[in-house]
């Protein structure tokens, strides 16, 4: 019944492109700072979930949006329900409970958070959008980010806590949210900044006194991005060739196929490489743009602006970290990141802004 | 699209502005560079035999590029090295500061256990590594300890320097000795090795090596044999042995007693191992052959004798009357025989060694005139031995006193002068030289321990000789008065006369002290320091030995170890004593290191 008035001309192809381009660069990168490790043949398993996602993505272009959107509330609790569980269940890897084990698979419940978050807030902009936002509504907003929020940022996640509050910050200002009031909120934020520095655990503090200065722990938080400059740096204009960064073939740089992905892709592909995946990101954020602008309603528009807002980000915050701009906080590139949950879920939204897409001329 | 402005500024700050910043941290992350030293070369006796050979030591070094890792290690590798984490703590700092970018080194001669500890935490601790370090190794108990001299870490204000200016701090150089002496040559040009290693340390390729060049053997013309005989003969007695061959100036056999270790020094010497040494009143340090300045006492006559006769103021027909003691410028001069030697002519007063008779000597020449000869005869004067620091003795004029004390000869001097006492000052070296040279007919040669035809062209310089025109007569006479002190009844020397061998010789002893021996001098050292000097054959001769004694009851011991290195000289000319095989085994104290596979036996 829903595929019937859908068309595959009206698939965003460009788009599909573009994310196959991004990642298979990807898989290169994973493939290159992996082949020498205990971690050789994780590529492999990148492309296995790749093919997960891109069958994702048109399950999700092919069901209706509208009809995800009715059941968002449910979603919702079922997803704070499944937090819970992580707190009290969750595999413990280093320290923190982010997975739940599903079968063979183990996948980070957070990364569902934040697609069933844009759900329910582009469910709750779109009933709201012609009486305007009140207090009320701003209220609302906060006690449904909040609890998610939380409960992530208990896990310990903050990274991938934090990642909602931009998500909820675009789509409140598609919204028509004024910006005098997100200046009251920044004000707000940096007055609870102090209360909120007392809760952290020792080593995130760490993290943010050596993001200020990254020289004076070099071997541990401040060592990551100390590292991580020198690859990019070192890497120049034209990189040092797949597999012969130095930094990245021996070890200096941490994590090299997950959250330093891209200082790796950096020093072996130098800034002519660069440049071409900030123009690849470039095109996909503005395809989605102008989805979103040509969106035949406004749940369609709040959808892909949250999907959109959510993908800035985490490129903002990965790219950042690389060179040293943004804090060492755990958020790995999309779709280029190696991980299951990331890639999987961020395909999963991009089904979802097909589907935005493909029912734009239908009503 | 202004966060990819944001973020392209990142990547091209990092990229494009300090591009190069940013690749020196890369290679400094990934290469490693390993010092490789070179073996110093060997120092060899004539025969070929190994006086001072290397053995591999390991040297535990951290990299100063990773020195906020080490600080945080550093408590954990003192526990593991089993040293005081403060002391490590010292080294790091001081190497940071003599090199800000060199390595530190953190233990030397690492012990099995050291070698252990470092292996099994590579992982725990990228920044240390182990090198190998070749150290000298010399023989026990003091072997030629004062002539080899040891080698040590070069200091800040040897740095200064010319001859060490390009050396980087923690180099070993020559300190004493021929190994100070030498340096040049046996000090080989130090390798290093780039190797490419991954964040724990561990070596994945080697970039570059730069194959370290040793250095080059010294061959000495010390005969083993020779200089075993001459150490054994001091037993626990300090003093003094010079032999030489006059003919060439080659040294035979060198000892100064007490001697020191110079292994102690070979991996690095403890303060408290130093002020020990330093502060040791026998002066374990000082090379008495080339530094003990004393009163040559009777020794000297042999230069009286000569200078004499060469200037006229005495001939063969020339005679004293000795009652015992003599008055000269009214002061009384004692001679040593109490009841007198009588009426002495120049053989006799040599022979029996008659003050008397050379008290008149020296009013007859003159203090000018024994100066003179003194000077001439090779006192006074450094020998240019091949050794760093050799002193120059006291030649006494009046022009000497007046320079240094502003005050007049009185003539009284010059009688003491004349048997060798008063302000006459020699070396033990300098007495085989002088003597040597007289009996050789007035040709003086240079001694050395290395002849220039065995070195490279730069390092060695020309041998120097002395001519001077002595009669045959007076060197007959002289010569003959020598062969009479060892062979003839009276004669002072007769405990050195070896039946069959020409052998002369003249003894000698002196009461007072020179400044330098006084230091720190309690009684003891005030006693009789006893001379001899032997040589063989008489005329021209091959060997002489110049004997000094200190500590006065064993004196008369003096004459007998000057017979057995010339003994030792002619029964191995003569194919009667079989050379050792090997020097001794080597000391115990470095054993922790496996001894070097030598094989340099003896060269026939």
């Amino acid at each position: 019944m829903v595929g019937k008035s859908i068309s595959a001309r009206d698939f965003d192809w460009l788009l599909f492109g573009v994310l196959l381009v991004i990642s298979i660069l990807g898989v290169v990168q994973i493939y290159s700072t992996t082949v020498n490790t205990s971690f050789a043949g994780a590529h492999r398993k990148q492309i296995g979930w790749i093919a997960l996602g891109v069958v994702l993505m048109f399950i999700f272009c092919v069901v209706n949006y509208r009809e995800l959107l009715n059941q968002a509330p449910w979603m919702y609790v079922g997803t704070l329900g499944l937090l819970a569980l992580v707190l009290v269940l969750g595999n413990e890897i280093a320290g923190a409970r982010r997975w739940l084990r599903m079968g063979g698979a183990s996948f980070q419940v957070s990364e569902i958070a934040k697609l069933v978050v844009i759900l329910l807030l582009a469910r709750f902009f779109s009933e709201t959008e012609y009486k305007g936002l009140s207090w009320l509504d701003i209220g609302k907003v906060a006690v449904a980010l909040g609890i998610p929020f939380l409960l992530i940022a208990a896990q310990p996640d903050l990274g991938s806590a934090l990642t909602l509050v931009p998500i909820a910050v675009v789509m409140l200002f598609l919204a028509g949210f004024r910006l005098r009031y997100f200046g009251l909120a920044l004000l707000a934020g940096l007055l609870a900044l102090p209360v909120t520095y007392h809760f952290l655990k020792p080593y995130q503090k760490a993290r943010i006194a050596t993001f200020l200065n990254p020289e004076s722990d070099p071997r541990n938080a401040g060592y990551q991005v100390l590292q991580s400059k020198i690859a990019v740096g070192s890497g120049q204009i034209w990189g040092k060739g797949t597999a012969q960064g130095t930094q990245t073939q021996l070890r200096f740089l941490p994590v090299p196929h997950t959250d330093f992905i891209f200082a790796a892709y950096a020093e072996e592909h130098g800034l002519a490489g660069v440049l071409l995946v900030l123009l690849l990101y470039f095109v996909l954020l503005m395809r989605l743009l102008r989805t979103a602008a040509t969106a035949s309603d406004a749940t369609g528009y709040y959808l892909i602006g949250g999907i959109a807002g959510l993908l800035a980000f985490q490129i903002l915050v990965n790219m950042g970290m690389v060179v040293g701009y943004v804090p060492v906080t755990g958020i790995p590139l999309p779709l280029m990141s190696y991980g299951g949950s990331s890639v999987a879920f961020t395909w999963m939204a991009m089904g979802l802004a097909n589907s935005v897409r493909v029912r734009r001329f239908v009503n | 699209m202004g966060i990819f402005l944001l973020l392209l500024s990142g990547f091209w700050r990092l990229q494009v502005l300090q591009p190069d910043y940013y690749t020196r941290l890369a290679e400094q992350n990934y290469i490693k560079n390993l010092p490789i030293a070179a073996p110093r070369g060997r120092i060899l006796d004539r025969a070929g035999r190994v006086l001072v050979d290397n053995f591999p030591s390991f040297t535990v070094i951290a990299q100063s590029d990773y020195r906020e890792q080490l600080q945080e290690h550093l408590p954990a590798i003192a526990r593991g090295l089993g040293a005081e984490a403060t002391e490590l703590q010292d080294r790091v700092e001081d190497s940071l500061r003599k090199s800000p970018y060199g390595p530190i080194v953190l233990r030397e001669n690492s012990s099995y256990p050291d070698i252990a500890f470092i292996e099994s935490h590579r992982r725990e601790f990228p920044e240390l590594d182990l090198v190998t370090v070749p150290r000298r190794l010399y023989l026990p108990n003091g072997f030629a300890a004062h002539m080899v001299g040891y080698v040590g870490e070069v200091s800040e204000s040897d740095l200064d320097r010319p001859e060490w200016a390009l050396l980087r701090p923690g180099a070993v150089v020559g300190k004493s000795g021929l190994e100070r002496q030498y340096d040049s040559v046996l000090r080989g040009e130090d390798g290093a090795r780039r190797a490419v290693v991954d964040n724990l340390g561990r070596e994945v390729a080697v970039l570059d090596e730069q194959v370290p060049s040793p250095g080059t053997d010294l061959h000495l013309t010390i005969d083993y044999d020779l200089q075993a005989v001459a150490e054994a003969g001091f037993a626990g007695d300090q003093g003094a042995l010079v032999a030489l061959d006059p003919r060439t100036g080659a040294v035979l056999a060198l000892v100064s007693r007490p001697a020191f270790d110079p292994n102690v020094f070979a991996t690095g010497i403890s303060s408290e191992d130093w002020a020990r040494l330093q502060g040791d009143a026998s002066n374990p340090l000082l090379n008495r052959v080339i530094q003990a300045q004393l009163a040559p006492g009777s020794v000297y006559k042999v230069l009286m004798a000569t200078a004499a006769l060469d200037a006229g103021t005495a001939d063969a027909s020339t005679t004293y009357y000795c009652p015992g003691s003599a008055s000269f410028y009214g002061r009384t001069f004692r001679c040593w025989q109490a009841h007198g030697h009588g009426r002495v002519g120049i053989h006799q007063a040599l022979v029996q060694s008659c003050d008397v008779f050379f008290y008149n000597l020296g009013k007859d020449l003159g203090i000018e005139k024994m100066a003179d000869y003194s000077m001439q005869f090779g006192l006074g004067r450094k020998t240019g031995i091949d050794l760093p620091n050799e002193e120059e003795g006291t030649v006494p004029s009046p022009e000497w006193k007046e320079k240094l004390f502003r005050q007049d000869w009185y003539a009284g001097e010059t009688i003491s002068v004349a048997i060798g006492q008063g302000a006459l000052t020699t070396t033990p070296l300098q007495l085989a030289y002088s003597v040597g040279g007289i009996a050789s007919g007035g040709r003086f040669v240079q001694p050395r321990l290395v002849l220039p035809n065995e070195l490279p062209d730069e390092a060695g310089s020309a041998q120097s000789v002395h001519q001077i025109a002595l009669s045959d007569e007076t060197v007959k006479l002289v010569t003959d008065a020598l062969y009479g002190v060892v062979n003839e009844g009276g004669g002072t020397g007769v405990r050195a006369k070896v039946v069959g061998l020409d052998i002369g010789g003249k003894t000698g002893s002196a009461q007072v002290a020179s400044v330098q021996m006084a230091r720190g001098s309690s009684e003891d050292d005030l006693k009789d320091n006893a001379w001899f000097v032997g040589l063989a054959p008489r005329r021209n001769p091959e060997i002489i030995v110049a004997v000094l004694y200190q500590g006065g009851e064993h004196g008369y011991l003096a004459a007998p170890l000057a017979r057995d290195v010339i003994k030792a000289y002619f029964d191995k000319r003569d194919g009667k004593l079989p050379p050792a095989a090997r020097p001794a085994e080597p000391a115990e104290k470095v054993a922790a290191a496996p001894p070097p596979a030598t094989g340099h036996g003896p060269a026939g």
